[in-house]
């Protein structure tokens, strides 16, 4: 066995984005992947023969532009089956609502003069306000104390931007930041199919309705991604969601790093006050100078590491951290083309009526119940290319939101109710589409944690809200990618600035591991 | 029907008693010729019974029995108790031997004392800690990922300690064969149909002896020790006298010379087992333990404090009084003090700013405002650095203990 200067404990993509920038820095790395292929939640299986959908993620939308371009994934295998998605708000009448480019640049459908350009007013600001928070992103979180090494020249190149705004718009900026998104939809918006499309997309993969406190910031962020080079864009890899890992994962070996898989890691190996290594389920003992966990801080150190090697106030820190999630993965295979009344299957369908909705399918969840009305993100991959369900067969992946969490399920009764409110709102949309099922997967949150890791079934590895952001994230201390035991570095998106399939936490570990070392 | 036995008190009527009786009560009350009495965890107990003189010189040359009650007690029990303690505190745990027991501390993540108190290894995976502070939810935090159970139990034992000299020949009086038990080890003698636990320990820097049994042979204990010990003088004792006993032997007591990381409201409060001199126990070899990372930090980087014992001129106690370096500059504070009538000392226990406790400790003025009449005295008298503790006599230790 070869020896390596650095291990990284899961394979998903901040697992992967890592390696390549630390393989860069001229160290041996190898990734450890307890599944049968590196890609974690951006990987895509076959759930029904015949049929393969995405696993967790069916869309691009936050790739960093470091990975994206530093890891060279275009030379890599990755291209794109659709670029620039657009966005349909469903109706159940038909009367649908288009947004067209990167977030709703212009609108299709029905909707009034005045409706379009209040819209574009909103839009500009909220744009605006994701462009000074995008930054941000690729920033190692600073410690809230003198002398700690922070980066101080670019925290107050940031922050004189941020002010250069302008007085009034800082002010309004500082409104927004920790608002409701309810709120804001409310008072500059009138169409209900815009308003629910808005409100579903800030909640998306939350444990937070609209009226939460600070929802709006989940939409800045999302408007603050980018793809493929444009900010704020959806799009589709060709080949299926698996073909984004894929390209890493080529991207890495290409690069020298070692990936082994069917690798799943038991515990850390602590020494003196180190962490010298990992032992696999196998028994096997692997050793490095420097450790890293692309896998939930939760798991991290409650599991790997355990309490013993940690002191109790930063075990408290560790329990606390909340990691709900409230969406659902379902997966249906479809024997025709389903009829979303006449819209286009190759746009993002939502349906979520309006922001009431939205808030309602959150309130059921609250209380450990499945909504009457669960909203949706819909995507059909075999709408954009061949290769997902045989000829003339469909695949249909959604995220459901919102799904009874861990606790609340224990019963059958609650995943079948939940399945059966899900599909009657989709028969609601597309008639006839029940009748096109001939296979199907429901994935409770707690089926995600099960499947990959994430606790809770929460996909940023631990919820993304305001008080678990930045130097918060994910506890307090532990936000610069560090310790708490020498040696022993996190990447996941447990930590800044979160998940989805991006590769922003571990390409920013990466930075922080090398620079460290350097100094 | 009524219940025929004793029954706990309702919880929630918690407001009609706002301090609690111990079960020594009956016979406490009874000696409590001055009545006067102080709230102590959630206790009421006897601060002077008599004589504070009387009382203090019975510690020294009689024997004393001082109702330890109050004192907050945990059960640890489990197969992974010891690994649990391990992490919890500095010392090393694993070298406790079963019957034995040590004074030891614990700290939060920072490095800074939780609390200090004794650890009784009852059984091979059952440990009772004693202390003065409550924190059941520090423990039980600590308990996430041990097999381990802990629960207080303070209300389950009834706990004297009888010091002094003479409290071998009143043990053995009383029928306990405590000859052959050496300091910090404990042993357990069957008592009017239940059982009682003699340890060899105590706070008073004197020979003397802890008796722990349940709350229903209390009285029968108290009146069995009286009974035997009479030839020998024996005497309750309040805190105030303990108070004198245990500065004269150099103990701390928490929330009087040190303040728990978990009450301190000001920043700069809490103290580190180096900056109270206790760095002694620390166990480096022995893992991980809560606050180890702070403290290897402190321990490279030096401390701020040091806490040190003062013989400081005259004869006028000096408690709570500020330390001046050269009359001028303040570098410390004394948090218990009083004219010791065993070492005929004017003696403190101090917090001193680094390195005036050793290097610079040649200059040293304690600064007290003595009451006199309606008016502050003002005194500035030298202080020097000394050993603690003030009084070690040889019987303390000696096996088997002299029959006095």
């Amino acid at each position: 066995m070869p020896s390596f200067d650095a291990i990284i404990i899961g394979g998903g993509t901040n697992g992967l984005a890592c390696a390549a920038r630390l393989q860069t820095s001229g160290r041996k790395v190898l990734v450890l992947e307890s599944g049968g292929a590196p890609g974690g939640g951006a990987l895509g299986a076959e759930f029904a023969p015949g049929y393969r959908a995405p696993g967790l993620a069916h869309l691009v939308n936050m790739l960093d532009a470091r990975v994206e371009t530093g890891m060279d994934l275009s030379r890599h295998g990755l291209t794109w089956a659709a670029t620039d998605l657009s966005s349909t708000a469903l109706s159940a009448t038909g009367d649908h609502l288009v947004l067209e480019g990167a977030a709703g640049e212009w609108l299709t459908g029905a909707v009034s003069a005045e409706e379009r350009q209040a819209w574009a007013a909103l839009r500009t600001e909220l744009m605006d306000f994701a462009d000074v928070l995008a930054p941000f992103k690729a920033l190692t979180p600073p410690r809230l104390a003198r002398g700690v090494g922070n980066n101080v020249w670019q925290l107050g190149k940031l922050g004189l931007r941020t002010r250069m705004m302008g007085k009034d718009r800082f002010r309004e900026f500082l409104r927004m930041l920790l608002i409701n998104v309810h709120d804001v939809l409310n008072d500059e918006l009138t169409d209900p199919r815009l308003k629910g499309l808005l409100a579903h997309d800030a909640v998306l993969g939350t444990w937070l309705g609209p009226r939460s406190p600070n929802s709006l910031i989940h939409l800045l962020n999302r408007f603050a991604g980018q793809v493929a080079g444009k900010r704020a864009s959806l799009a589709v890899p060709a080949g299926g969601m698996g073909a984004v890992a894929a390209a890493m994962a080529a991207s890495v070996t290409a690069s020298g790093v070692t990936i082994r898989t069917g690798a799943a890691v038991a515990g850390l190996i602590v020494e003196g006050d180190r962490a010298v290594g990992v032992t696999l389920a196998s028994g096997e003992a692997l050793r490095a100078a420097t450790i890293i966990s692309a896998i939930s801080p939760k798991a991290t150190f409650l599991s790997l590491l355990g309490p013993r090697h940690l002191d109790t106030g930063f075990v408290n820190r560790i329990r606390h951290m909340k990691s709900r999630g409230g969406a659902a993965k379902l997966h249906l295979a479809l024997k025709g083309r389903p009829d979303f009344r006449g819209a286009d299957l190759r746009s993002r369908l939502v349906i979520a009526p309006d922001e009431q909705a939205v808030e309602l399918a959150f309130n059921a969840v609250k209380y450990g119940e499945a909504p009457d009305r669960p909203v949706m993100e819909i995507l059909l991959p075999s709408a954009f290319e061949g290769g997902h369900a045989p000829d003339g067969h469909h695949v249909l992946s959604a995220i459901v939101q919102f799904a009874p969490c861990r606790d609340a399920v224990g019963t059958d009764a609650i995943r079948k109710r939940y399945r059966n409110q899900t599909l009657a709102v989709l028969e609601d949309h597309a008639p006839g589409i029940t009748g096109l099922i001939v296979g199907e997967e429901l994935l409770l949150p707690a089926d995600i944690e099960a499947r990959y890791g994430m606790v809770g079934g929460n996909w940023h590895h631990g919820e993304l809200s305001v008080e678990q952001m930045f130097f918060l994230r994910p506890v307090p201390g532990i936000a610069q990618y560090q310790g708490p035991v020498p040696g022993l570095w996190l990447a996941g998106a447990g930590c800044h600035p979160g998940g989805g399939i991006s590769g922003a936490a571990g390409w920013n570990a990466a930075e922080r591991i090398v620079r460290e070392v350097r100094s | 029907m009524r219940a025929k036995t004793a029954m706990k008190p309702d919880p929630r009527l918690h407001f009609r008693t706002p301090l609690l009786e111990t079960p020594f009560h009956p016979r406490t009350s009874a000696a409590s010729r001055l009545n006067s009495w102080g709230p102590w965890g959630g206790y009421t107990t006897v601060l002077e019974y008599d004589d504070l003189a009387m009382e203090h010189s019975a510690i020294r040359n009689a024997a004393t029995v001082y109702d330890l009650c109050p004192m907050v007690k945990y059960r640890v029990r489990g197969r992974e108790a010891a690994a649990y303690l391990n992490r919890l505190t500095v010392r090393n745990v694993t070298k406790l031997q079963v019957g034995s027991v040590h004074y030891t501390v614990w700290c939060d993540d920072a490095g800074k004392i939780v609390d200090d108190g004794t650890l009784f290894r009852l059984a091979e995976d059952d440990y009772r800690i004693c202390c003065q502070e409550r924190h059941l939810p520090w423990l039980l935090d600590s308990a996430h990922g041990f097999d381990v159970d802990v629960e207080e139990v303070t209300d389950d034992v009834a706990a004297l300690s009888l010091q002094g000299p003479c409290s071998y020949a009143v043990l053995k009086a009383a029928g306990f064969d405590v000859a052959g038990l050496k300091p910090f080890r404990m042993t357990a003698f069957p008592f009017d149909g239940g059982e009682v636990t003699i340890s060899r320990t105590g706070f008073t820097g004197d020979l003397g002896y802890e008796l722990w049994t349940t709350p229903d042979q209390a009285l029968a204990l108290w009146d069995h020790l009286f009974a035997a010990g009479g030839a020998w003088g024996i005497r309750p004792i309040g805190s105030a006298a303990l108070d004198m006993a245990r500065t004269e032997a150099g103990f701390i007591i928490t929330n009087l010379d040190f303040i728990p990381a978990h009450q301190a409201l000001r920043e700069d409060r809490v103290r580190s087992p180096f900056d109270m001199s206790l760095d002694w126990m620390i166990d480096w070899e022995k893992g991980h333990f809560n606050g180890r990372w702070a403290l290897l930090a402190e321990r490279e980087k030096g401390s701020e404090w040091a806490f040190v014992g003062l013989d400081i001129d005259g004869n006028v106690s000096a408690e709570h009084a500020i330390i001046y370096h050269d009359k001028k500059h303040e570098v410390g504070q004394i948090t218990a003090a009083c004219w010791s009538p065993t070492v005929k000392r004017n003696i403190a226990l101090a917090h001193v700013k680094r390195p005036y406790h050793a290097e610079k400790s040649e200059n040293l003025w304690v600064e007290i405002y003595a009451m006199r009449e309606l008016q502050y005295v003002k005194l500035m008298l030298k202080a020097r650095v000394c050993e603690r503790p003030f009084f070690k006599p040889a019987r303390r230790t000696a096996t088997p203990p002299g029959l006095f």
